[in-house]
Protein backbone atom coordinates (compact mmCIF):
# COMPACT_ATOMS: atom_id res chain seq x y z
CA UNK A 1 0.00 0.00 0.00
CA UNK A 2 2.63 2.48 1.28
CA UNK A 3 5.20 1.43 -1.18
CA UNK A 4 7.30 3.91 -3.47
CA UNK A 5 7.75 4.19 -6.32
CA UNK A 6 9.17 6.63 -9.19
CA UNK A 7 7.19 4.74 -11.83
CA UNK A 8 4.61 6.76 -13.69
CA UNK A 9 2.90 4.37 -15.63
CA UNK A 10 -0.68 1.95 -15.94
CA UNK A 11 0.71 -1.41 -16.90
CA UNK A 12 -0.95 -4.76 -18.06
CA UNK A 13 1.01 -7.99 -17.87
CA UNK A 14 -0.20 -11.22 -19.41
CA UNK A 15 -3.91 -10.17 -18.19
CA UNK A 16 -6.46 -13.16 -18.93
CA UNK A 17 -9.93 -12.92 -17.68
CA UNK A 18 -12.62 -15.01 -18.53
CA UNK A 19 -17.00 -14.62 -17.73
CA UNK A 20 -19.20 -17.53 -17.66
CA UNK A 21 -16.58 -19.94 -19.53
CA UNK A 22 -16.27 -17.09 -22.45
CA UNK A 23 -12.32 -16.02 -22.52
CA UNK A 24 -12.94 -12.18 -23.09
CA UNK A 25 -8.56 -11.70 -23.07
CA UNK A 26 -5.86 -13.72 -23.11
CA UNK A 27 -2.36 -12.41 -22.05
CA UNK A 28 -2.76 -9.52 -22.93
CA UNK A 29 0.14 -6.68 -22.52
CA UNK A 30 -0.24 -2.95 -22.62
CA UNK A 31 1.51 0.08 -21.00
CA UNK A 32 0.64 3.58 -20.46
CA UNK A 33 3.22 5.79 -20.06
CA UNK A 34 2.61 9.43 -18.45
CA UNK A 35 2.72 11.93 -21.55
CA UNK A 36 2.06 8.86 -24.17
CA UNK A 37 -1.44 8.68 -25.14
CA UNK A 38 -2.56 5.82 -26.24
CA UNK A 39 -5.64 4.31 -28.02
CA UNK A 40 -6.91 0.76 -28.11
CA UNK A 41 -8.55 -0.11 -30.88
CA UNK A 42 -11.30 -3.30 -31.26
CA UNK A 43 -14.51 -4.13 -32.81
CA UNK A 44 -17.93 -3.76 -30.78
CA UNK A 45 -17.34 -6.79 -28.34
CA UNK A 46 -14.23 -7.36 -28.39
CA UNK A 47 -13.19 -6.52 -24.45
CA UNK A 48 -12.07 -2.60 -24.86
CA UNK A 49 -14.42 -1.71 -21.70
CA UNK A 50 -13.41 -5.05 -20.02
CA UNK A 51 -9.61 -3.49 -20.42
CA UNK A 52 -10.72 -0.39 -18.70
CA UNK A 53 -12.41 -2.25 -15.84
CA UNK A 54 -9.91 -4.38 -15.29
CA UNK A 55 -7.64 -1.76 -14.94
CA UNK A 56 -9.74 0.16 -12.34
CA UNK A 57 -9.66 -2.86 -10.85
CA UNK A 58 -13.56 -3.01 -10.82
CA UNK A 59 -13.19 -6.53 -12.04
CA UNK A 60 -10.18 -9.13 -10.91
CA UNK A 61 -8.06 -11.08 -14.32
CA UNK A 62 -7.95 -14.91 -13.56
CA UNK A 63 -4.21 -14.33 -14.26
CA UNK A 64 -1.78 -11.51 -15.10
CA UNK A 65 -1.07 -8.40 -13.09
CA UNK A 66 -2.21 -4.57 -13.48
CA UNK A 67 -0.04 -1.81 -12.08
CA UNK A 68 -0.92 1.33 -11.84
CA UNK A 69 2.17 3.98 -10.94
CA UNK A 70 3.77 0.55 -9.74
CA UNK A 71 1.47 -0.41 -7.04
CA UNK A 72 0.24 -3.97 -8.04
CA UNK A 73 -3.60 -3.70 -7.56
CA UNK A 74 -4.34 -7.48 -8.78
CA UNK A 75 -5.60 -9.63 -5.85
CA UNK A 76 -6.27 -6.62 -3.37
CA UNK A 77 -8.78 -5.58 -1.73
CA UNK A 78 -10.46 -2.69 -3.60
CA UNK A 79 -9.92 -0.37 0.21
CA UNK A 80 -6.39 -1.31 -0.51
CA UNK A 81 -5.86 0.78 -4.03
CA UNK A 82 -9.12 3.20 -3.58
CA UNK A 83 -6.19 6.16 -2.81
CA UNK A 84 -3.68 4.91 -5.86
CA UNK A 85 -6.56 4.40 -7.72
CA UNK A 86 -7.79 8.24 -7.25
CA UNK A 87 -5.05 8.99 -9.88
CA UNK A 88 -7.25 8.10 -12.84
CA UNK A 89 -10.32 9.33 -13.77
CA UNK A 90 -13.10 7.64 -16.48
CA UNK A 91 -15.67 8.83 -18.34
CA UNK A 92 -18.24 6.12 -19.31
CA UNK A 93 -19.47 4.94 -22.91
CA UNK A 94 -22.88 6.54 -21.86
CA UNK A 95 -21.37 9.14 -19.39
CA UNK A 96 -22.68 7.36 -16.62
CA UNK A 97 -24.33 10.14 -14.68
CA UNK A 98 -25.69 9.63 -11.42
CA UNK A 99 -29.58 10.37 -11.72
CA UNK A 100 -30.81 11.12 -9.01
CA UNK A 101 -28.06 14.03 -9.11
CA UNK A 102 -28.01 17.52 -10.16
CA UNK A 103 -25.38 18.11 -13.08
CA UNK A 104 -23.54 20.06 -10.70
CA UNK A 105 -23.60 17.30 -7.98
CA UNK A 106 -22.58 14.88 -10.14
CA UNK A 107 -19.17 17.22 -11.00
CA UNK A 108 -19.22 18.11 -7.43
CA UNK A 109 -19.48 14.18 -6.60
CA UNK A 110 -15.91 13.58 -5.36
CA UNK A 111 -15.13 16.73 -3.96
CA UNK A 112 -18.86 16.09 -1.38
CA UNK A 113 -18.09 12.71 -1.00
CA UNK A 114 -14.48 13.57 0.44
CA UNK A 115 -15.48 16.85 2.62
CA UNK A 116 -12.33 18.28 2.71
CA UNK A 117 -13.65 21.46 0.87
CA UNK A 118 -16.25 23.66 2.02
CA UNK A 119 -19.62 24.21 -0.26
CA UNK A 120 -18.95 27.70 -1.71
CA UNK A 121 -14.68 25.85 -2.45
CA UNK A 122 -16.81 23.07 -4.28
CA UNK A 123 -19.22 25.23 -6.17
CA UNK A 124 -15.95 27.30 -7.49
CA UNK A 125 -14.57 24.00 -8.59
CA UNK A 126 -17.81 23.28 -10.13
CA UNK A 127 -18.13 25.90 -12.41
CA UNK A 128 -14.61 26.25 -13.34
CA UNK A 129 -15.07 22.46 -14.55
CA UNK A 130 -18.50 23.00 -16.50
CA UNK A 131 -17.02 26.20 -18.21
CA UNK A 132 -14.08 24.27 -19.72
CA UNK A 133 -16.48 21.90 -21.29
CA UNK A 134 -18.49 24.43 -21.98
CA UNK A 135 -21.90 23.41 -20.96
CA UNK A 136 -22.42 26.02 -17.52
CA UNK A 137 -26.04 26.65 -17.90
CA UNK A 138 -26.72 22.57 -17.31
CA UNK A 139 -25.69 23.49 -13.40
CA UNK A 140 -28.97 22.66 -11.63
CA UNK A 141 -30.61 20.50 -14.58
CA UNK A 142 -30.84 16.30 -13.90
CA UNK A 143 -29.11 14.14 -16.43
CA UNK A 144 -32.21 13.77 -18.02
CA UNK A 145 -32.70 16.68 -18.97
CA UNK A 146 -29.48 16.50 -21.18
CA UNK A 147 -28.89 15.36 -24.75
CA UNK A 148 -26.43 12.53 -24.89
CA UNK A 149 -23.47 14.75 -26.39
CA UNK A 150 -23.77 17.04 -23.33
CA UNK A 151 -23.93 14.18 -21.04
CA UNK A 152 -20.73 13.35 -22.38
CA UNK A 153 -19.18 16.47 -21.86
CA UNK A 154 -20.86 16.63 -18.37
CA UNK A 155 -19.02 13.06 -17.52
CA UNK A 156 -15.99 14.70 -18.55
CA UNK A 157 -16.00 17.60 -15.95
CA UNK A 158 -16.85 15.11 -13.49
CA UNK A 159 -13.77 13.10 -14.46
CA UNK A 160 -11.63 16.47 -14.20
CA UNK A 161 -13.07 17.45 -10.81
CA UNK A 162 -10.46 14.98 -8.78
CA UNK A 163 -7.65 16.46 -10.91
CA UNK A 164 -6.33 13.08 -11.87
CA UNK A 165 -3.21 11.95 -13.62
CA UNK A 166 -4.73 9.62 -16.15
CA UNK A 167 -8.08 9.56 -18.22
CA UNK A 168 -9.81 7.22 -19.77
CA UNK A 169 -12.51 7.22 -22.90
CA UNK A 170 -15.27 4.77 -23.29
CA UNK A 171 -15.83 5.20 -27.15
CA UNK A 172 -16.80 8.75 -26.31
CA UNK A 173 -17.20 9.37 -30.12
CA UNK A 174 -20.03 6.77 -30.87
CA UNK A 175 -23.41 8.18 -31.43
CA UNK A 176 -22.09 11.46 -31.83
CA UNK A 177 -22.68 13.97 -34.93
CA UNK A 178 -19.67 15.30 -36.57
CA UNK A 179 -19.90 18.54 -34.18
CA UNK A 180 -20.03 16.30 -31.44
CA UNK A 181 -17.03 14.71 -31.98
CA UNK A 182 -15.24 17.85 -32.74
CA UNK A 183 -16.09 19.07 -29.81
CA UNK A 184 -14.47 15.64 -28.12
CA UNK A 185 -11.89 15.39 -29.67
CA UNK A 186 -10.78 19.18 -29.38
CA UNK A 187 -11.32 18.87 -25.70
CA UNK A 188 -9.03 15.66 -25.43
CA UNK A 189 -6.34 17.69 -27.09
CA UNK A 190 -6.98 20.46 -24.62
CA UNK A 191 -6.60 18.14 -21.45
CA UNK A 192 -3.50 16.27 -22.92
CA UNK A 193 -2.65 19.95 -23.09
CA UNK A 194 -2.42 20.69 -19.67
CA UNK A 195 -0.99 17.74 -19.00
CA UNK A 196 -3.14 15.11 -18.62
CA UNK A 197 -2.29 11.78 -19.97
CA UNK A 198 -5.61 10.03 -22.46
CA UNK A 199 -6.22 6.53 -22.61
CA UNK A 200 -9.59 5.97 -25.09
CA UNK A 201 -10.68 2.82 -26.21
CA UNK A 202 -12.70 2.97 -29.13
CA UNK A 203 -13.10 1.56 -33.03
CA UNK A 204 -13.61 5.39 -34.80
CA UNK A 205 -9.98 5.41 -36.10
CA UNK A 206 -9.98 9.46 -37.63
CA UNK A 207 -10.71 10.11 -33.50
CA UNK A 208 -7.83 7.71 -32.24
CA UNK A 209 -5.35 9.34 -35.01
CA UNK A 210 -6.20 12.86 -33.82
CA UNK A 211 -5.81 12.12 -29.83
CA UNK A 212 -3.08 9.26 -29.66
CA UNK A 213 0.87 8.95 -30.16
CA UNK A 214 0.21 5.01 -29.31
CA UNK A 215 -2.39 2.50 -30.63
CA UNK A 216 -2.88 -1.32 -29.63
CA UNK A 217 -5.42 -2.85 -31.46
CA UNK A 218 -7.07 -6.51 -29.70
CA UNK A 219 -8.43 -9.10 -32.15
CA UNK A 220 -10.22 -12.01 -31.17
CA UNK A 221 -9.28 -11.75 -26.99
CA UNK A 222 -5.50 -11.08 -28.07
CA UNK A 223 -3.23 -8.35 -28.54
CA UNK A 224 -2.96 -7.98 -32.49
CA UNK A 225 -0.37 -4.58 -32.86
CA UNK A 226 0.97 -2.17 -30.81
CA UNK A 227 3.04 0.28 -32.22
CA UNK A 228 2.46 4.47 -33.54
CA UNK A 229 0.23 5.59 -36.08
CA UNK A 230 2.64 4.99 -39.22
CA UNK A 231 3.74 1.28 -37.81
CA UNK A 232 -0.24 0.66 -37.81
CA UNK A 233 -0.35 2.02 -41.12
CA UNK A 234 2.40 -0.31 -42.58
CA UNK A 235 1.24 -3.36 -40.61
CA UNK A 236 1.24 -6.08 -43.19
CA UNK A 237 -0.41 -8.53 -40.65
CA UNK A 238 -3.90 -9.62 -42.30
CA UNK A 239 -6.03 -8.73 -39.37
CA UNK A 240 -4.84 -5.45 -38.81
CA UNK A 241 -5.26 -4.52 -42.36
CA UNK A 242 -8.91 -5.73 -41.87
CA UNK A 243 -9.15 -3.38 -39.13
CA UNK A 244 -7.94 -0.69 -41.20
CA UNK A 245 -9.94 -1.09 -44.39
CA UNK A 246 -12.97 -3.29 -43.59
CA UNK A 247 -14.29 -5.43 -46.28
CA UNK A 248 -16.78 -6.76 -43.90
CA UNK A 249 -18.69 -3.73 -42.53
CA UNK A 250 -21.33 -5.79 -40.47
CA UNK A 251 -17.99 -5.64 -38.12
CA UNK A 252 -18.93 -1.79 -37.20
CA UNK A 253 -22.27 -2.43 -36.42
CA UNK B 1 -8.30 -30.49 -14.23
CA UNK B 2 -11.35 -32.21 -12.61
CA UNK B 3 -14.56 -32.07 -14.84
CA UNK B 4 -17.77 -30.83 -13.21
CA UNK B 5 -21.72 -32.25 -13.85
CA UNK B 6 -23.94 -29.94 -14.61
CA UNK B 7 -25.99 -30.51 -11.28
CA UNK B 8 -22.41 -30.14 -9.49
CA UNK B 9 -21.87 -26.09 -11.17
CA UNK B 10 -25.60 -25.92 -10.43
CA UNK B 11 -24.62 -26.58 -6.65
CA UNK B 12 -21.62 -24.85 -6.58
CA UNK B 13 -23.69 -21.50 -8.26
CA UNK B 14 -26.43 -21.93 -5.46
CA UNK B 15 -23.75 -22.15 -2.80
CA UNK B 16 -21.64 -19.50 -4.01
CA UNK B 17 -24.63 -16.91 -4.22
CA UNK B 18 -25.79 -18.09 -1.02
CA UNK B 19 -22.03 -17.10 0.23
CA UNK B 20 -22.47 -13.46 -1.80
CA UNK B 21 -25.52 -13.16 0.06
CA UNK B 22 -24.44 -13.46 3.61
CA UNK B 23 -21.13 -11.78 2.50
CA UNK B 24 -23.20 -8.76 1.66
CA UNK B 25 -25.86 -8.63 4.05
CA UNK B 26 -22.96 -9.03 6.68
CA UNK B 27 -21.04 -5.86 5.01
CA UNK B 28 -24.67 -3.85 4.92
CA UNK B 29 -25.60 -4.69 8.86
CA UNK B 30 -21.54 -3.39 9.78
CA UNK B 31 -21.77 -0.39 7.79
CA UNK B 32 -24.75 0.91 9.76
CA UNK B 33 -22.47 1.69 12.71
CA UNK B 34 -19.92 3.45 10.48
CA UNK B 35 -19.26 6.45 9.08
CA UNK B 36 -19.98 8.32 7.09
CA UNK B 37 -24.06 7.89 8.15
CA UNK B 38 -25.32 9.29 4.65
CA UNK B 39 -28.38 10.97 6.94
CA UNK B 40 -29.59 12.12 3.87
CA UNK B 41 -29.77 9.18 1.71
CA UNK B 42 -31.32 7.58 4.65
CA UNK B 43 -34.02 10.28 4.78
CA UNK B 44 -34.83 10.01 1.27
CA UNK B 45 -35.05 6.31 1.54
CA UNK B 46 -37.71 6.20 4.44
CA UNK B 47 -39.70 8.42 2.81
CA UNK B 48 -39.97 6.55 -0.49
CA UNK B 49 -40.48 2.90 1.11
CA UNK B 50 -42.48 4.22 4.12
CA UNK B 51 -45.05 6.83 2.48
CA UNK B 52 -45.38 4.33 -0.38
CA UNK B 53 -46.49 1.70 1.56
CA UNK B 54 -48.65 3.69 4.28
CA UNK B 55 -51.89 3.44 2.28
CA UNK B 56 -51.85 0.38 0.91
CA UNK B 57 -50.87 -1.46 4.54
CA UNK B 58 -53.86 0.79 5.94
CA UNK B 59 -56.36 -1.00 3.22
CA UNK B 60 -55.00 -4.49 3.84
CA UNK B 61 -55.11 -4.04 7.47
CA UNK B 62 -58.90 -2.53 7.41
CA UNK B 63 -60.45 -5.48 5.51
CA UNK B 64 -58.22 -7.99 6.79
CA UNK B 65 -59.42 -7.12 10.38
CA UNK B 66 -63.02 -6.73 8.84
CA UNK B 67 -62.62 -10.59 7.51
CA UNK B 68 -60.67 -12.21 10.80
CA UNK B 69 -63.65 -10.43 12.66
CA UNK B 70 -66.58 -12.09 10.61
CA UNK B 71 -65.08 -15.04 10.57
CA UNK B 72 -63.93 -15.46 13.99
CA UNK B 73 -68.04 -14.57 14.96
CA UNK B 74 -69.81 -16.99 13.31
CA UNK B 75 -67.37 -19.66 14.68
CA UNK B 76 -67.62 -18.14 17.96
CA UNK B 77 -71.87 -17.57 17.61
CA UNK B 78 -72.93 -21.21 17.99
CA UNK B 79 -70.82 -21.67 21.71
CA UNK B 80 -72.31 -17.97 22.56
CA UNK B 81 -68.42 -17.21 22.67
CA UNK B 82 -68.73 -13.93 20.03
CA UNK B 83 -67.24 -11.78 23.28
CA UNK B 84 -63.50 -13.75 23.00
CA UNK B 85 -63.84 -11.88 19.26
CA UNK B 86 -61.44 -9.17 19.96
CA UNK B 87 -58.77 -11.86 21.35
CA UNK B 88 -58.94 -13.54 18.52
CA UNK B 89 -58.56 -10.81 15.99
CA UNK B 90 -55.47 -9.56 18.22
CA UNK B 91 -53.66 -13.23 18.40
CA UNK B 92 -54.09 -13.67 14.40
CA UNK B 93 -53.00 -10.41 13.27
CA UNK B 94 -50.31 -9.39 15.60
CA UNK B 95 -48.54 -12.58 15.81
CA UNK B 96 -49.05 -13.54 12.09
CA UNK B 97 -51.38 -11.49 9.39
CA UNK B 98 -49.99 -8.08 10.57
CA UNK B 99 -46.07 -8.75 10.10
CA UNK B 100 -46.88 -11.47 6.98
CA UNK B 101 -49.25 -8.82 5.15
CA UNK B 102 -47.32 -5.65 5.79
CA UNK B 103 -43.98 -7.66 4.36
CA UNK B 104 -45.41 -8.88 1.84
CA UNK B 105 -46.84 -5.54 0.83
CA UNK B 106 -43.75 -4.01 1.61
CA UNK B 107 -42.08 -6.65 -0.57
CA UNK B 108 -44.33 -6.57 -3.66
CA UNK B 109 -43.90 -2.25 -3.70
CA UNK B 110 -40.63 -1.59 -1.88
CA UNK B 111 -38.46 -4.42 -2.87
CA UNK B 112 -39.13 -4.27 -6.68
CA UNK B 113 -38.45 -0.73 -6.80
CA UNK B 114 -35.05 -1.22 -4.75
CA UNK B 115 -34.41 -3.98 -7.41
CA UNK B 116 -35.30 -2.02 -10.22
CA UNK B 117 -33.30 1.50 -9.15
CA UNK B 118 -29.89 -0.50 -8.35
CA UNK B 119 -30.00 -2.84 -11.25
CA UNK B 120 -30.44 0.26 -13.89
CA UNK B 121 -27.60 2.21 -11.86
CA UNK B 122 -25.42 -1.31 -12.77
CA UNK B 123 -26.38 -1.27 -16.04
CA UNK B 124 -25.82 2.13 -16.67
CA UNK B 125 -22.34 2.39 -15.50
CA UNK B 126 -23.21 4.11 -12.50
CA UNK B 127 -22.27 1.46 -10.09
CA UNK B 128 -18.80 1.40 -11.42
CA UNK B 129 -18.17 5.27 -11.69
CA UNK B 130 -19.29 5.43 -7.75
CA UNK B 131 -16.63 2.76 -6.69
CA UNK B 132 -14.19 4.99 -9.18
CA UNK B 133 -15.12 7.96 -7.68
CA UNK B 134 -13.80 6.77 -4.41
CA UNK B 135 -17.48 5.53 -2.83
CA UNK B 136 -18.17 2.52 -0.63
CA UNK B 137 -20.97 1.26 -2.48
CA UNK B 138 -22.52 -0.90 0.27
CA UNK B 139 -21.93 2.17 2.43
CA UNK B 140 -24.21 4.45 -0.30
CA UNK B 141 -26.46 2.07 -1.47
CA UNK B 142 -27.54 -0.73 1.05
CA UNK B 143 -26.78 0.51 4.29
CA UNK B 144 -29.01 3.61 3.96
CA UNK B 145 -32.23 1.19 2.47
CA UNK B 146 -31.65 -0.96 4.85
CA UNK B 147 -31.96 1.19 7.73
CA UNK B 148 -34.80 2.89 6.55
CA UNK B 149 -36.72 -0.69 6.24
CA UNK B 150 -35.48 -1.59 9.53
CA UNK B 151 -37.25 1.67 10.59
CA UNK B 152 -40.18 1.66 8.55
CA UNK B 153 -41.63 -2.00 8.32
CA UNK B 154 -42.38 -2.51 12.03
CA UNK B 155 -43.83 1.35 11.91
CA UNK B 156 -46.05 -0.14 9.09
CA UNK B 157 -46.35 -3.50 10.86
CA UNK B 158 -48.09 -1.87 14.17
CA UNK B 159 -50.06 0.29 12.10
CA UNK B 160 -51.16 -2.41 10.13
CA UNK B 161 -51.91 -4.00 13.25
CA UNK B 162 -53.81 -1.23 14.73
CA UNK B 163 -55.93 -0.30 11.71
CA UNK B 164 -57.05 -4.29 11.58
CA UNK B 165 -58.20 -4.10 15.54
CA UNK B 166 -60.10 -0.83 14.19
CA UNK B 167 -62.12 -3.21 11.57
CA UNK B 168 -62.41 -5.67 13.52
CA UNK B 169 -64.44 -3.67 15.96
CA UNK B 170 -66.32 -2.72 13.01
CA UNK B 171 -67.88 -5.76 12.38
CA UNK B 172 -68.22 -7.10 16.22
CA UNK B 173 -69.66 -3.15 17.07
CA UNK B 174 -72.53 -4.70 14.57
CA UNK B 175 -72.64 -8.28 17.06
CA UNK B 176 -73.38 -5.70 19.91
CA UNK B 177 -69.95 -5.74 21.83
CA UNK B 178 -68.87 -3.35 23.39
CA UNK B 179 -65.46 -1.55 23.25
CA UNK B 180 -64.50 -2.50 26.84
CA UNK B 181 -65.12 -6.00 25.99
CA UNK B 182 -63.84 -6.45 22.48
CA UNK B 183 -60.22 -5.15 24.17
CA UNK B 184 -61.05 -6.85 27.91
CA UNK B 185 -60.40 -9.89 26.05
CA UNK B 186 -56.68 -9.07 24.59
CA UNK B 187 -55.34 -9.81 27.95
CA UNK B 188 -56.76 -13.41 28.12
CA UNK B 189 -55.38 -14.16 24.37
CA UNK B 190 -51.88 -12.50 24.63
CA UNK B 191 -48.75 -12.80 26.91
CA UNK B 192 -46.16 -10.04 26.50
CA UNK B 193 -43.76 -12.40 24.09
CA UNK B 194 -46.98 -12.06 21.85
CA UNK B 195 -45.93 -8.38 21.24
CA UNK B 196 -42.25 -9.33 21.03
CA UNK B 197 -42.87 -11.75 18.73
CA UNK B 198 -45.16 -8.97 16.63
CA UNK B 199 -42.04 -6.60 16.13
CA UNK B 200 -39.38 -9.68 16.19
CA UNK B 201 -40.47 -10.43 12.93
CA UNK B 202 -40.87 -7.50 10.90
CA UNK B 203 -37.47 -6.61 12.10
CA UNK B 204 -36.66 -9.83 10.12
CA UNK B 205 -38.25 -9.72 7.32
CA UNK B 206 -37.45 -6.08 6.91
CA UNK B 207 -33.38 -7.41 6.51
CA UNK B 208 -34.36 -10.43 4.39
CA UNK B 209 -36.62 -8.28 1.91
CA UNK B 210 -33.68 -5.32 1.90
CA UNK B 211 -30.83 -7.60 1.19
CA UNK B 212 -32.70 -9.93 -1.42
CA UNK B 213 -33.67 -6.85 -3.06
CA UNK B 214 -29.66 -4.78 -3.11
CA UNK B 215 -28.34 -8.28 -4.13
CA UNK B 216 -30.23 -8.55 -7.02
CA UNK B 217 -29.94 -5.30 -7.67
CA UNK B 218 -26.06 -5.02 -8.12
CA UNK B 219 -25.88 -8.86 -9.75
CA UNK B 220 -28.30 -7.29 -12.24
CA UNK B 221 -26.88 -7.59 -16.14
CA UNK B 222 -27.75 -8.22 -19.95
CA UNK B 223 -29.40 -4.12 -19.71
CA UNK B 224 -33.27 -3.01 -19.64
CA UNK B 225 -34.54 -6.17 -19.82
CA UNK B 226 -32.38 -7.22 -16.95
CA UNK B 227 -33.17 -4.83 -14.85
CA UNK B 228 -37.28 -5.97 -15.44
CA UNK B 229 -36.47 -9.62 -14.94
CA UNK B 230 -34.13 -9.32 -11.78
CA UNK B 231 -37.22 -7.04 -10.13
CA UNK B 232 -39.50 -9.79 -10.64
CA UNK B 233 -37.25 -12.32 -9.18
CA UNK B 234 -36.25 -10.16 -5.98
CA UNK B 235 -40.15 -10.42 -5.49
CA UNK B 236 -40.41 -13.76 -5.61
CA UNK B 237 -37.63 -14.95 -3.40
CA UNK B 238 -38.16 -12.43 -0.65
CA UNK B 239 -41.82 -13.13 -0.41
CA UNK B 240 -41.28 -16.96 -0.69
CA UNK B 241 -38.77 -16.71 2.19
CA UNK B 242 -40.81 -14.08 4.35
CA UNK B 243 -43.61 -16.79 4.61
CA UNK B 244 -40.53 -19.47 5.33
CA UNK B 245 -39.09 -17.30 7.85
CA UNK B 246 -42.02 -16.59 9.51
CA UNK B 247 -42.96 -20.05 10.44
CA UNK B 248 -39.51 -20.92 12.00
CA UNK B 249 -39.89 -17.44 13.54
CA UNK B 250 -43.08 -18.48 14.93
CA UNK B 251 -41.45 -21.83 15.92
CA UNK B 252 -38.79 -20.45 17.98
CA UNK B 253 -41.27 -18.40 20.45
CA UNK B 254 -43.29 -21.47 20.82
CA UNK B 255 -40.63 -22.79 22.23
CA UNK B 256 -40.19 -19.64 24.47
CA UNK B 257 -43.46 -19.71 25.36
N1 LIG C 1 -20.41 -9.70 -16.90
C1 LIG C 1 -20.40 -10.27 -18.12
N2 LIG C 1 -21.02 -11.46 -18.33
C2 LIG C 1 -21.01 -12.03 -19.54
N3 LIG C 1 -20.40 -11.54 -20.62
C3 LIG C 1 -19.77 -10.37 -20.49
C4 LIG C 1 -19.73 -9.67 -19.25
N4 LIG C 1 -19.02 -8.55 -19.43
C5 LIG C 1 -18.64 -8.54 -20.71
N5 LIG C 1 -19.09 -9.64 -21.35
C6 LIG C 1 -18.86 -9.97 -22.76
O1 LIG C 1 -17.52 -9.68 -23.04
C7 LIG C 1 -17.39 -9.15 -24.34
C8 LIG C 1 -16.58 -7.90 -24.31
O2 LIG C 1 -17.29 -6.91 -23.65
P1 LIG C 1 -16.85 -5.40 -23.66
O3 LIG C 1 -15.54 -5.27 -22.98
O4 LIG C 1 -17.97 -4.62 -23.10
O5 LIG C 1 -16.70 -5.11 -25.22
P2 LIG C 1 -16.49 -3.74 -25.98
O6 LIG C 1 -16.41 -2.68 -24.97
O7 LIG C 1 -15.24 -3.94 -26.76
O8 LIG C 1 -17.67 -3.58 -26.89
C9 LIG C 1 -18.78 -8.94 -24.87
O9 LIG C 1 -19.04 -9.90 -25.86
C10 LIG C 1 -19.68 -9.12 -23.69
O10 LIG C 1 -20.86 -9.79 -24.07
MG1 LIG D 1 -17.68 -1.13 -24.59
Amino acid sequence: MNQVTEEQSIRMEKVCYTVGGRTILSDFDMELERGVNRTILGVSGSGKTTILKLILGLIHPQSGRVFINGLEITNRAEAEYREQRKKIAIVFQGGALFDSMTVGENVGYRLFEEGRLSQAEIEEIVQEKLRFVGVEPALDLYPAELSGGMKKRVAIARALAADPEYIFFDEPTTGLDPIGVYNIVSLMNRLQEAGKTTLMVTHDLPTAFATSQRFSLIHESRLAFEGTEAELRDCPLPNVQEFLQPTDKSLFV
Amino acid sequence: MIRLSAIDQQLLGFFARFQAFFFLAWQAFVRIFHKPYYYRDFAIQFDKLGFSSLFICVLTGLFTGMVMALQALIQLKPFAATSYVGGMVAVTMIKELGPVLAALMVAGRVGSAITAELGTMVVTEQVDAMRVEGTDIIQRLVTPRLKAMLVALPLLTIITDAISMLGGYLIASGYGISPIMYLSTFTQFMVPLDYLEGVTKPLVFAFLITMISCQTGLNTGGGAEGVGAAAKRAVVLSSVLVLMCDFFIAKIFVVFR
